[in-house]
């Protein structure tokens, strides 16, 4: 009989850590299964700048290897493998993986999302070519050289931010004429002599035969098209929720993202959803973190009224 | 396995005709790369005679990568006889399992 765990967590950021930390911390049986890197998108930051109390050492990859080793001391198990299908029908919850099959009492989704694609056109052609959706993977390559970040939000200012630490100058291009991260971002983003600003346009396409060479932009109110030579384009322009191998057995939203009640629940008893694959106004790893505590607690509740009777 | 970088890779890599050529470019902060690596050694201890598997820092080497076109990570490159013969980008490598995928034709 292969091992029946109490809780079986899908997805290795933030929010499955957390869960897992909570979850084996009350003395339950524990498994994280991550695909590819434990510790999810917050390891492709070198600012987490606004986790409260990271203050030292506050890059995305340090910040989650502690919540790993945390969750580690108390017990939780980790392994290397892929989620490919589910069946959440019985009351044991079977989750088969690339590897193994796996059963648990109780699942908690936490695959997060990826970003989403700037939508122009060669966007697929050049990634790893000089598109990039991950600066602090790729900034080295960029040493003197220039860069244009798309998006005006949070990520893509901290981000232009980090970049110029790399890049001879970095050209911000939005869609509007103001940009929606924080005002102190912002504050910083415009001291910047390296950053340079593109309002009101859009990516149409990126040129480059084997390697990127420019963009071509458009400025949405006159329309006019206009080329910018770079070496690099980062994207950073929102994102798409992973959640497509529960299709068909939770209750996703128009978007993809997973409805849930305030103690994480789905629509189907015994599995929970936590962090940014959950529909939510803030995505974070702070309430990433706090969606994992509650899901665990939630999820432990739930056990404990189902099988302990 | 084989570390190359700016002084061996014409050798090691690009003259190299005996077996195809595995190289994994990775570098210091990708930190995606650095958890892919012992599952890539895995691969080399079950394909390591029929494939030479190889890793590149681009860190260290960074106008050699971007020579071989590489200027995101993590980039896996399968050559043969100093060609390239299939690259995985970044947005190709959801887990080991795409490496193992394309290793696997070269077998
Ligand atoms: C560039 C960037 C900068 C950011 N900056 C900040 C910041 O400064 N401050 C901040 O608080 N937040 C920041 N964020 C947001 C923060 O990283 C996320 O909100 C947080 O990581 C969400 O955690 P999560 O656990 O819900 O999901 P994720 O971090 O996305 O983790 C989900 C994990 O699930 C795994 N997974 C998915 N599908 C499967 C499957 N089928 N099988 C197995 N595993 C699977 C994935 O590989 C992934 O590791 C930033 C994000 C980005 C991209």
């Amino acid at each position: 009989m292969p091992k029946i765990y109490d809780i079986l967590i899908i997805g290795g950021g933030p929010a499955g850590l957390s869960a897992g930390l909570y979850a084996s911390r009350s003395r339950l049986s524990v498994l994280v299964i991550e695909k590819g890197k434990f510790g999810g998108q917050a390891t492709t930051t070198a600012e987490l700048e606004n986790y409260p109390g990271s203050i030292e050492n506050c890059t995305g990859p340090a910040l989650t290897e502690r919540m790993k080793k945390q969750a580690e001391d108390f017990g939780t198990e980790f392994v290397k493998d892929e989620v490919q299908s589910v069946d959440f029908s019985g009351d044991i919850k079977v989750v088969n993986c690339l590897r193994e099959t796996y059963q648990g009492k109780a699942v908690i989704i936490a695959t997060g999302a990826n970003p989403k694609p700037g939508g122009f056109k060669n966007e697929q052609n050049l990634r790893g070519k000089g598109v990039s959706y991950c600066a602090v993977c790729d900034a080295d390559f960029f040493e003197g050289l220039d860069v244009a970040v798309v998006g005006g939000g949070d990520s893509a200012i901290t981000e232009a931010i980090y970049l110029t630490k790399f890049a001879e100058t970095v050209t911000v291009i939005h869609r509007r004429d103001a940009l929606r991260a924080v005002k102190s971002l912002q504050e910083k983003a415009f001291k910047n002599p390296k950053i340079k600003f593109i309002w009101n346009s859009t990516v149409e396409e990126a040129k480059g035969d084997e390697i990127l060479e420019s963009l071509v932009l458009k400025n949405k109110i006159t329309g006019e098209l206009s080329e910018l030579p770079v070496n690099g384009v980062f994207v950073f322009v929102g994102l798409i929720p992973i959640t497509e191998v529960f299709e068909g057995k939770v209750t996703l939203d128009d978007k993809g993202y997973i409805p849930t009640d305030e103690e994480m629940r789905t629509n189907v008893p015994g599995v929970f959803a936590a962090g940014d694959v959950r529909v939510k106004t803030l995505r974070q790893v702070i309430t990433a973190s706090a969606d994992g505590a509650i899901a665990a607690t939630a999820a432990e509740k739930y056990i404990n009224e189902k099988f302990n009777k | 396995m084989l570390e190359v970088n700016k002084e061996n890779f014409e050798t090691e890599v690009k003259n190299y005709t005996e077996k195809p050529v595995f190289v994994d470019f990775w570098g210091d902060k990708c930190e995606v790369c650095k958890q892919l690596m012992p599952d890539v050694h895995k691969l080399e201890e079950k394909y390591g005679d029929k494939i030479k598997f190889c890793s590149l820092n681009t860190s260290s080497n960074r106008r050699l990568a971007i020579g071989e076109r590489v200027l995101g990570l993590p980039t896996m490159i399968m050559y043969k006889n100093g060609e390239k013969a299939e690259v995985l980008t970044p947005d190709k490598i959801s887990s080991i399992a795409d490496v193992e995928e394309m290793v696997k034709k070269f077998i």
